[in-house]
Protein backbone atom coordinates (compact mmCIF):
# COMPACT_ATOMS: atom_id res chain seq x y z
CA UNK A 1 0.00 0.00 0.00
CA UNK A 2 1.35 3.45 -0.85
CA UNK A 3 2.14 5.78 1.99
CA UNK A 4 0.41 9.14 1.71
CA UNK A 5 0.24 12.17 3.99
CA UNK A 6 -3.08 12.40 5.79
CA UNK A 7 -4.04 15.31 8.01
CA UNK A 8 -6.06 15.11 11.21
CA UNK A 9 -7.44 18.35 12.60
CA UNK A 10 -8.50 18.63 16.22
CA UNK A 11 -8.59 21.25 18.95
CA UNK A 12 -7.50 23.91 16.49
CA UNK A 13 -4.27 22.10 15.62
CA UNK A 14 -3.44 19.79 12.76
CA UNK A 15 -1.37 16.61 12.68
CA UNK A 16 0.30 15.46 9.50
CA UNK A 17 0.39 11.68 9.57
CA UNK A 18 2.36 9.68 7.09
CA UNK A 19 -0.17 6.94 6.81
CA UNK A 20 -1.36 4.17 4.59
CA UNK A 21 -4.96 4.16 3.49
CA UNK A 22 -6.57 0.93 2.41
CA UNK A 23 -8.71 2.02 -0.51
CA UNK A 24 -8.97 -1.49 -1.96
CA UNK A 25 -11.46 -2.85 0.50
CA UNK A 26 -14.46 -2.09 -1.65
CA UNK A 27 -16.23 -0.38 1.23
CA UNK A 28 -15.96 3.17 2.44
CA UNK A 29 -13.98 2.42 5.60
CA UNK A 30 -11.16 4.87 6.00
CA UNK A 31 -8.26 3.23 7.79
CA UNK A 32 -5.08 4.94 8.82
CA UNK A 33 -2.00 3.20 10.14
CA UNK A 34 -2.78 2.75 13.80
CA UNK A 35 0.41 3.78 15.51
CA UNK A 36 0.95 7.19 13.92
CA UNK A 37 -2.70 8.10 14.54
CA UNK A 38 -2.63 7.13 18.20
CA UNK A 39 0.73 8.81 18.71
CA UNK A 40 -0.38 12.07 17.11
CA UNK A 41 -3.53 12.19 19.19
CA UNK A 42 -1.88 11.15 22.45
CA UNK A 43 -3.53 7.75 22.81
CA UNK A 44 -2.07 4.33 23.58
CA UNK A 45 -3.53 0.92 22.94
CA UNK A 46 -3.59 -1.24 26.09
CA UNK A 47 -5.35 -4.50 27.01
CA UNK A 48 -8.06 -2.33 28.68
CA UNK A 49 -8.73 -0.49 25.43
CA UNK A 50 -7.76 2.90 24.04
CA UNK A 51 -6.16 4.96 26.77
CA UNK A 52 -5.27 8.57 27.29
CA UNK A 53 -3.22 8.64 30.47
CA UNK A 54 -5.13 6.64 33.06
CA UNK A 55 -8.53 6.86 31.43
CA UNK A 56 -9.38 4.07 29.02
CA UNK A 57 -12.25 3.36 26.67
CA UNK A 58 -12.90 -0.37 26.21
CA UNK A 59 -12.98 -1.44 22.56
CA UNK A 60 -13.55 -5.18 23.01
CA UNK A 61 -17.02 -4.98 21.50
CA UNK A 62 -15.61 -3.37 18.37
CA UNK A 63 -13.25 -5.87 16.77
CA UNK A 64 -13.19 -3.86 13.53
CA UNK A 65 -12.04 -0.61 15.13
CA UNK A 66 -8.39 -1.56 14.97
CA UNK A 67 -7.28 -4.28 12.57
CA UNK A 68 -3.84 -5.09 11.13
CA UNK A 69 -4.87 -2.79 8.24
CA UNK A 70 -5.18 0.14 10.59
CA UNK A 71 -7.62 2.12 12.68
CA UNK A 72 -11.09 3.02 11.41
CA UNK A 73 -11.17 6.78 11.94
CA UNK A 74 -14.93 7.18 11.81
CA UNK A 75 -15.49 4.33 14.27
CA UNK A 76 -12.84 5.82 16.53
CA UNK A 77 -14.75 9.11 16.53
CA UNK A 78 -17.92 7.23 17.51
CA UNK A 79 -16.16 5.44 20.34
CA UNK A 80 -14.88 8.75 21.67
CA UNK A 81 -18.27 10.40 21.24
CA UNK A 82 -16.84 13.00 18.91
CA UNK A 83 -18.19 14.19 15.58
CA UNK A 84 -15.90 13.77 12.58
CA UNK A 85 -15.89 15.42 9.16
CA UNK A 86 -13.88 13.70 6.46
CA UNK A 87 -12.71 14.65 2.97
CA UNK A 88 -11.26 11.49 1.48
CA UNK A 89 -10.19 13.16 -1.78
CA UNK A 90 -8.19 15.75 0.13
CA UNK A 91 -6.98 13.24 2.73
CA UNK A 92 -8.15 15.34 5.66
CA UNK A 93 -10.32 14.56 8.67
CA UNK A 94 -11.52 16.94 11.37
CA UNK A 95 -12.54 15.81 14.86
CA UNK A 96 -15.07 18.01 16.61
CA UNK A 97 -15.34 18.61 20.33
CA UNK A 98 -16.01 15.69 22.62
CA UNK A 99 -19.76 16.08 22.52
CA UNK A 100 -20.74 14.86 25.98
CA UNK A 101 -18.10 16.73 27.97
CA UNK A 102 -18.57 19.87 25.88
CA UNK A 103 -22.30 19.76 26.63
CA UNK A 104 -21.94 18.98 30.30
CA UNK A 105 -19.31 21.71 30.74
CA UNK A 106 -21.64 24.27 29.21
CA UNK A 107 -24.61 22.88 31.15
CA UNK A 108 -22.69 23.38 34.41
CA UNK A 109 -22.07 26.95 33.36
CA UNK A 110 -18.30 26.72 33.14
CA UNK A 111 -16.89 29.31 30.74
CA UNK A 112 -14.67 27.41 28.28
CA UNK A 113 -11.10 28.71 28.22
CA UNK A 114 -9.47 29.96 25.02
CA UNK A 115 -6.22 31.57 23.91
CA UNK A 116 -6.28 34.00 21.00
CA UNK A 117 -3.96 36.65 19.53
CA UNK A 118 -4.53 40.40 19.34
CA UNK A 119 -3.56 42.53 16.32
CA UNK A 120 0.09 42.55 17.37
CA UNK A 121 0.10 38.75 17.62
CA UNK A 122 0.29 38.75 21.43
CA UNK A 123 -1.74 35.89 22.91
CA UNK A 124 -4.34 36.31 25.66
CA UNK A 125 -6.13 33.57 27.63
CA UNK A 126 -9.50 33.92 29.32
CA UNK A 127 -8.13 31.99 32.33
CA UNK A 128 -5.64 34.79 33.09
CA UNK A 129 -8.59 37.08 33.95
CA UNK A 130 -9.84 34.96 36.87
CA UNK A 131 -10.83 37.26 39.71
CA UNK A 132 -12.35 39.80 37.31
CA UNK A 133 -15.79 40.12 35.82
CA UNK A 134 -15.37 39.58 32.08
CA UNK A 135 -17.73 40.74 29.38
CA UNK A 136 -17.07 38.63 26.30
CA UNK A 137 -18.18 40.41 23.13
CA UNK A 138 -18.03 38.46 19.87
CA UNK A 139 -18.46 40.55 16.73
CA UNK A 140 -17.43 40.53 13.08
CA UNK A 141 -17.03 42.95 10.19
CA UNK A 142 -19.57 40.95 8.14
CA UNK B 1 -17.73 51.80 23.07
CA UNK B 2 -16.26 48.93 25.03
CA UNK B 3 -13.19 51.04 25.71
CA UNK B 4 -15.45 53.69 27.33
CA UNK B 5 -17.07 51.00 29.49
CA UNK B 6 -13.61 49.74 30.46
CA UNK B 7 -12.55 53.24 31.45
CA UNK B 8 -15.72 53.61 33.52
CA UNK B 9 -15.69 50.20 35.24
CA UNK B 10 -12.13 48.88 34.92
CA UNK B 11 -11.25 49.98 38.47
CA UNK B 12 -14.11 47.80 39.76
CA UNK B 13 -12.53 44.54 38.58
CA UNK B 14 -14.19 44.56 35.17
CA UNK B 15 -12.70 43.84 31.76
CA UNK B 16 -14.31 43.59 28.32
CA UNK B 17 -12.74 41.12 25.89
CA UNK B 18 -13.74 41.62 22.27
CA UNK B 19 -13.39 38.81 19.77
CA UNK B 20 -13.56 39.29 16.01
CA UNK B 21 -14.85 36.35 13.95
CA UNK B 22 -13.10 37.69 10.88
CA UNK B 23 -11.17 35.81 8.23
CA UNK B 24 -7.94 37.71 8.88
CA UNK B 25 -6.47 40.24 11.32
CA UNK B 26 -6.55 42.79 8.49
CA UNK B 27 -10.32 42.43 8.10
CA UNK B 28 -10.77 43.39 11.76
CA UNK B 29 -7.92 45.93 11.89
CA UNK B 30 -9.84 49.11 10.90
CA UNK B 31 -12.46 48.50 13.61
CA UNK B 32 -9.89 47.79 16.28
CA UNK B 33 -7.63 50.70 15.37
CA UNK B 34 -10.58 53.07 15.46
CA UNK B 35 -11.66 51.82 18.90
CA UNK B 36 -8.13 52.12 20.36
CA UNK B 37 -8.85 49.47 22.99
CA UNK B 38 -6.74 49.09 26.12
CA UNK B 39 -8.65 45.89 26.95
CA UNK B 40 -7.91 42.62 25.09
CA UNK B 41 -9.21 42.86 21.54
CA UNK B 42 -8.69 39.47 19.95
CA UNK B 43 -8.92 37.88 16.50
CA UNK B 44 -10.55 34.49 16.11
CA UNK B 45 -10.17 33.50 12.46
CA UNK B 46 -11.09 29.87 13.19
CA UNK B 47 -14.17 30.68 15.30
CA UNK B 48 -12.79 28.79 18.30
CA UNK B 49 -14.89 30.86 20.70
CA UNK B 50 -18.03 30.40 18.57
CA UNK B 51 -17.49 26.64 18.76
CA UNK B 52 -16.73 26.47 22.47
CA UNK B 53 -19.59 28.76 23.50
CA UNK B 54 -22.15 27.59 20.95
CA UNK B 55 -22.47 31.05 19.40
CA UNK B 56 -24.57 31.32 16.25
CA UNK B 57 -24.49 35.01 15.45
CA UNK B 58 -22.87 38.34 16.20
CA UNK B 59 -22.77 40.39 18.27
CA UNK B 60 -22.97 37.79 21.03
CA UNK B 61 -22.26 38.78 24.60
CA UNK B 62 -21.45 36.46 27.54
CA UNK B 63 -20.99 37.53 31.16
CA UNK B 64 -18.28 35.58 33.00
CA UNK B 65 -17.86 35.95 36.75
CA UNK B 66 -14.70 36.09 38.90
CA UNK B 67 -14.60 32.28 39.25
CA UNK B 68 -14.78 31.66 35.50
CA UNK B 69 -18.45 30.68 35.49
CA UNK B 70 -20.99 31.92 32.99
CA UNK B 71 -23.12 34.46 34.84
CA UNK B 72 -25.33 35.27 31.85
CA UNK B 73 -25.12 33.15 28.71
CA UNK B 74 -25.15 33.97 25.00
CA UNK B 75 -27.32 36.97 24.20
CA UNK B 76 -27.31 39.34 21.25
CA UNK B 77 -26.53 42.75 22.67
CA UNK B 78 -25.38 46.06 21.27
CA UNK B 79 -23.04 48.62 22.78
CA UNK B 80 -24.80 51.48 20.97
CA UNK B 81 -28.08 52.18 19.16
CA UNK B 82 -26.42 52.68 15.77
CA UNK B 83 -28.28 49.76 14.16
CA UNK B 84 -31.42 49.85 16.25
CA UNK B 85 -33.74 50.13 13.23
CA UNK B 86 -32.52 46.66 12.17
CA UNK B 87 -31.99 45.08 15.56
CA UNK B 88 -34.83 46.51 17.60
CA UNK B 89 -32.73 46.00 20.72
CA UNK B 90 -31.75 49.01 22.78
CA UNK B 91 -28.28 49.22 24.27
CA UNK B 92 -29.33 51.30 27.31
CA UNK B 93 -30.95 48.61 29.50
CA UNK B 94 -28.10 46.21 28.68
CA UNK B 95 -25.38 48.71 29.63
CA UNK B 96 -27.27 49.56 32.83
CA UNK B 97 -27.47 45.84 33.64
CA UNK B 98 -23.70 45.48 33.13
CA UNK B 99 -23.05 48.44 35.45
CA UNK B 100 -25.33 46.93 38.10
CA UNK B 101 -23.61 43.55 37.78
CA UNK B 102 -20.14 45.05 38.16
CA UNK B 103 -21.09 47.30 41.06
CA UNK B 104 -23.45 45.04 43.07
CA UNK B 105 -23.27 41.54 41.56
CA UNK B 106 -26.94 41.67 40.59
CA UNK B 107 -27.71 39.73 37.40
CA UNK B 108 -30.66 41.25 35.58
CA UNK B 109 -32.52 39.11 33.11
CA UNK B 110 -35.32 39.71 30.68
CA UNK B 111 -37.37 37.44 28.43
CA UNK B 112 -34.65 37.40 25.77
CA UNK B 113 -31.97 36.07 28.12
CA UNK B 114 -31.91 32.28 28.48
CA UNK B 115 -31.37 30.95 32.02
CA UNK B 116 -28.55 28.78 30.85
CA UNK B 117 -26.52 28.04 27.77
CA UNK B 118 -28.48 25.84 25.40
CA UNK B 119 -26.19 22.85 24.79
CA UNK B 120 -25.22 22.33 21.16
CA UNK B 121 -27.03 19.58 19.26
CA UNK B 122 -25.13 16.76 17.57
CA UNK B 123 -25.75 18.42 14.21
CA UNK B 124 -24.30 21.67 15.47
CA UNK B 125 -21.22 19.90 16.82
CA UNK B 126 -20.75 18.13 13.49
CA UNK B 127 -21.27 21.42 11.66
CA UNK B 128 -18.34 22.84 13.63
CA UNK B 129 -16.11 19.90 12.70
CA UNK B 130 -17.10 20.56 9.07
CA UNK B 131 -16.29 24.25 9.52
CA UNK B 132 -12.81 23.42 10.87
CA UNK B 133 -12.23 21.13 7.89
CA UNK B 134 -13.40 23.83 5.47
CA UNK B 135 -11.17 26.42 7.11
CA UNK B 136 -8.15 24.14 6.88
CA UNK B 137 -8.80 23.45 3.19
CA UNK B 138 -9.31 27.17 2.53
CA UNK B 139 -5.95 27.96 4.10
CA UNK B 140 -4.32 25.32 1.92
CA UNK B 141 -5.73 27.03 -1.17
CA UNK B 142 -8.24 24.23 -1.80
CA UNK B 143 -11.16 26.59 -2.43
CA UNK B 144 -13.47 24.10 -4.13
CA UNK B 145 -13.03 21.44 -1.50
CA UNK B 146 -13.43 24.08 1.22
CA UNK B 147 -16.72 25.21 -0.35
CA UNK B 148 -18.14 21.68 -0.07
CA UNK B 149 -17.55 21.68 3.67
CA UNK B 150 -18.67 25.27 4.29
CA UNK B 151 -21.91 24.26 2.54
CA UNK B 152 -22.22 21.06 4.54
CA UNK B 153 -21.67 22.97 7.79
CA UNK B 154 -24.42 25.41 6.81
CA UNK B 155 -26.82 22.56 5.98
CA UNK B 156 -26.19 20.92 9.35
CA UNK B 157 -26.66 24.14 11.29
CA UNK B 158 -28.79 26.39 9.06
CA UNK B 159 -29.41 29.07 11.69
CA UNK B 160 -25.74 29.57 12.46
CA UNK B 161 -24.79 32.91 10.94
CA UNK B 162 -21.17 32.54 12.04
CA UNK B 163 -21.03 29.68 9.54
CA UNK B 164 -23.34 30.82 6.77
CA UNK B 165 -22.65 34.54 6.78
CA UNK B 166 -19.18 34.29 8.30
CA UNK B 167 -17.97 32.11 5.41
CA UNK B 168 -19.12 34.61 2.77
CA UNK B 169 -16.07 36.91 2.86
CA UNK B 170 -13.81 33.84 2.93
CA UNK B 171 -15.49 32.57 -0.22
CA UNK B 172 -15.39 35.93 -2.00
CA UNK B 173 -19.12 36.54 -1.50
CA UNK B 174 -20.58 39.83 -0.33
CA UNK B 175 -21.99 39.42 3.22
CA UNK B 176 -24.35 42.33 2.51
CA UNK B 177 -25.29 41.09 -0.98
CA UNK B 178 -27.94 38.81 -2.50
CA UNK B 179 -26.65 35.71 -0.69
CA UNK B 180 -27.15 37.45 2.61
CA UNK B 181 -30.77 38.31 1.77
CA UNK B 182 -31.33 34.69 0.81
CA UNK B 183 -29.92 33.59 4.15
CA UNK B 184 -32.09 36.14 5.95
CA UNK B 185 -35.27 34.92 4.23
CA UNK B 186 -34.39 31.32 4.96
CA UNK B 187 -33.75 32.15 8.62
CA UNK B 188 -37.01 34.09 8.81
CA UNK B 189 -38.97 31.21 7.26
CA UNK B 190 -37.75 28.85 9.96
CA UNK B 191 -38.91 31.14 12.74
CA UNK B 192 -35.92 33.47 13.32
CA UNK B 193 -34.14 31.21 15.75
CA UNK B 194 -32.21 33.04 18.45
CA UNK B 195 -30.54 32.12 21.74
CA UNK B 196 -33.75 32.80 23.65
CA UNK B 197 -36.01 30.59 21.55
CA UNK B 198 -33.32 27.90 21.22
CA UNK B 199 -33.28 27.67 25.01
CA UNK B 200 -37.07 27.40 25.07
CA UNK B 201 -37.15 24.75 22.33
CA UNK B 202 -34.73 22.53 24.19
CA UNK B 203 -36.45 22.92 27.52
CA UNK B 204 -39.77 21.74 26.10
Amino acid sequence: MPSIPFTIIENGGSHEIDATIDRKRGDSVLRLATEPVLEALGWTQKPEGLCQGESCIPIGSRPNLITPQGVDLVARAEVLGRPIAVDQEESVASFGAETASHRSGLAKGIAPDFTLPDLSGKEHSLSSFKGKKVLLIAYASW
Amino acid sequence: MWQALYEELGDHGFVPITIAFDESPDAARPYIEKAEPEHPSLIDTEHVVAHRYGMINVPTVVWIDEEGNIARPNTMEYGSDLFIQFTGRESGPFLEAVRAWVETGEIRRDETVPDEMPPPTEEEELARAEWALAWFLHQRGRAEAAARHFDRAGELSPDDWTIRRGSMPIRGKNPMGPEFFELFKDWESRGKRSYANMANERRS
